[in-house]
């Protein structure tokens, strides 16, 4: 029983998703394309994930009967957030849903590193598990490649299945010119200020996804020159100093953790010179 | 000295020293001890860094203004003098045994909050400065777990001078409380037990078997939450030949027992390295020459 007209651009603005999206507390999610949902290939298993699945999909799609009972209604939002926050998982995961989420990382959606020597570096969520209702969401910095916790208690309790294990690791690996330098000023890219403006508008989606693609293509797969084998070595470090003068255990396990570092170091660059 | 005449507050039951701590955005400052603001000793050098010395003095230890009070042009300035005093008196005051352990009853209660960082595992953080010297950072907050500074949480903070905490205090808390400080050294609890789960991690594991042992007397006699993340696409760990691969995993680990810290020198050489990593070996020979002429412990 589908409503034509409900899934027409004019409703666009007040369609499930949108709802969904500018809800409080809903800031780190992007929009996850319409045709990614109904292309059911990309939903293969998540019917054994989500109860009421075929309509809490009718819901996101808005394609749900009007005269539902509320009281099932209600039931089927939990069920529709969940099934959303699962699609979530691999839509950003795609080309197209990596290069959404990377508009939001260029306007700091995520929040920035709470680490002082990180500089305001923006962070990307992150899950520490695949599997739903086991772990929070939290943030992954990309300079120094840790984990923090969300600030707001309404980030907090986002389900970290919902963003995945892989999503910021894949990131850096298809866009490798914007992996964070370790030291310097916070850098993204060159249009960090032109992405701010495309908000969610639904009618010039399609436009813009063109436009992305074009912008993919140009940042992905390129950073031949990008060497990062010591990148390390410039990466600044807090030390604890007690008048002056250094704490004797922790300036020992420091020394430690640096002599692991020029290791890697050496290792990496050994592995330069090997590959011509 | 105006010092003798009676003191009385505007609200007699609240001091300045309290108004001042309850403010919000100072949550972070102890009490202050009017003895120790009153002897001399504990001042010097300071009144050279605050304008309007005198009544700053008086504002702060609730002594009635002089008559002639009318020659200092605005109230404001003053409150900002003795504010002054009091952040460089406070970055003082926490360092004797006293405020050592007014800070520790706030650390313990929590009042600093806890590490952002997910595997620190809400490890309580103290407040620290940059900068011993006033206007130039503002507070941060230190985590003895990973020996890391942190931005606090919450921009109310975002006007507090960090040098009314200095740079020294939250080192000397640790050294002076080691039972809260974290070991350098960690093992993951159960020997062969998946590094993936980060349950390891969970407090759980401190309840279980002995209690913990640093066998240096000086270092921290905590166990230390130890994990450290591992990056995995479709669960594979990142390797570290990839571009992106980890960089930074040296930043927060540890080593399983604290013999292995001795294995590097004091210039950050490993000591006696050998067989696995045959590339450096050029380097480490020079390395050992040189070390012979020092006579390292």
């Amino acid at each position: 029983m589908e409503d034509i007209s409900t899934g027409s651009d004019s409703d666009y603005s007040s369609s499930w998703i949108s709802w969904f999206l500018s809800s409080k507390g809903n800031e780190y999610f992007c929009e996850v394309d319409e045709d990614f949902i109904l292309d059911r290939f990309n939903l293969t298993g998540l019917n054994n994930e989500v109860a009421n699945y075929s309509q809490a999909l009718d819901l996101i799609t808005d394609n749900l009967d009007d005269d539902i009972q509320d009281e099932l209604r209600s039931s089927l939002d939990v069920q529709a957030r969940l099934l959303y926050g699962l699609i979530h998982a691999r839509w950003i995961v795609t080309a197209r849903g990596l290069s959404k989420m990377l508009e939001k990382y260029k306007r700091a959606d995520f929040g920035r590193c709470p680490r002082v020597l990180c500089l305001q570096q923006p962070l990307l969520p992150v899950g520490l598990t695949d599997i739903p209702y086991e772990k929070s969401v939290k943030l992954y910095c990309g300079r120094c490649e840790d984990l923090y916790s969300p600030k707001s208690s309404r980030h907090g309790s986002i389900d970290g299945a919902y963003f995945g294990t892989t999503f910021p690791h894949l990131l850096f690996l298809v866009y490798p010119t914007l992996i964070p330098p370790k030291s310097g000023p916070v850098e993204l890219g060159r249009d960090a200020a032109g992405a701010g403006g495309a908000a969610a508008d639904g009618g010039r989606t399609r436009r813009r996804l063109r436009e992305e693609q074009v912008e993919v293509s140009a940042a992905e797969g390129g950073g031949e020159g990008i060497n990062t084998a010591s990148a390390a070595l410039k990466a600044d470090r807090y030390k604890p100093r007690i008048y002056g003068f250094q704490v004797n255990e922790i300036a020992k396990l420091q020394r430690w953790q640096e002599a692991v570092r020029d290791r890697q170091v050496g290792r990496l660059e050994a592995l330069e010179d090997r590959t011509p | 000295m105006g010092r003798g005449s009676a003191s009385s507050t505007p609200t007699s039951t609240l001091t300045w020293i309290s108004w001042f701590c309850s403010l919000p955005g100072h949550e972070y400052f102890c009490e202050v001890t009017e003895d120790f603001i009153e002897d001399d000793f504990n001042l010097t050098g300071l009144n050279t860094m605050v304008p309007f010395w005198k009544e700053a003095m008086e504002m702060v230890l609730d002594v009635e203004p002089d008559e002639d009070a009318s020659k200092i042009p605005d109230v404001s300035i003053v409150e900002s003098s003795a504010e002054m005093l009091y952040g460089l008196v406070h970055q003082r005051f926490i360092l004797t045994r006293v405020g050592l352990q007014a800070m520790a009853e706030k650390y313990e209660s929590g009042v600093f909050g806890s590490c952002p960082r997910v595997y620190c595992v809400g490890c309580n953080v103290v407040p620290c400065g940059r900068s011993d010297v006033p206007g130039l950072d503002t507070v941060k907050l230190f985590c003895p777990n990973c020996n890391d500074i942190y931005v606090p949480p919450s921009s109310r903070f975002q006007g507090v001078d960090g040098a009314f905490f200095g740079t020294t205090f939250a080192h000397l808390f640790f050294q002076t409380y080691r039972e809260l400080s974290p070991a350098p050294f960690w093992k993951a609890p159960s020997a062969g037990g998946s590094p993936l789960s980060p349950r390891s991690t969970s407090g759980s594991s401190s309840s279980r078997g002995s209690p913990f042992v640093n066998p240096n007397p000086h270092g921290g006699q905590k166990r230390a939450a130890g994990y450290v993340y591992v990056p995995r696409i479709y669960g594979f760990k990142v390797s570290e030949r990839a571009k992106s691969g980890p960089r930074m995993h040296w930043l927060r680990l540890r080593p399983e027992n604290p013999s292995e810290l001795d294995m590097v020198d004091w210039r950050g050489r490993w000591i006696d390295e050998d067989d696995e990593y045959d590339d450096d070996e050029e380097d480490d020979d020079d390395d050992r020459q040189m070390e012979d002429f020092d006579p390292v412990i």
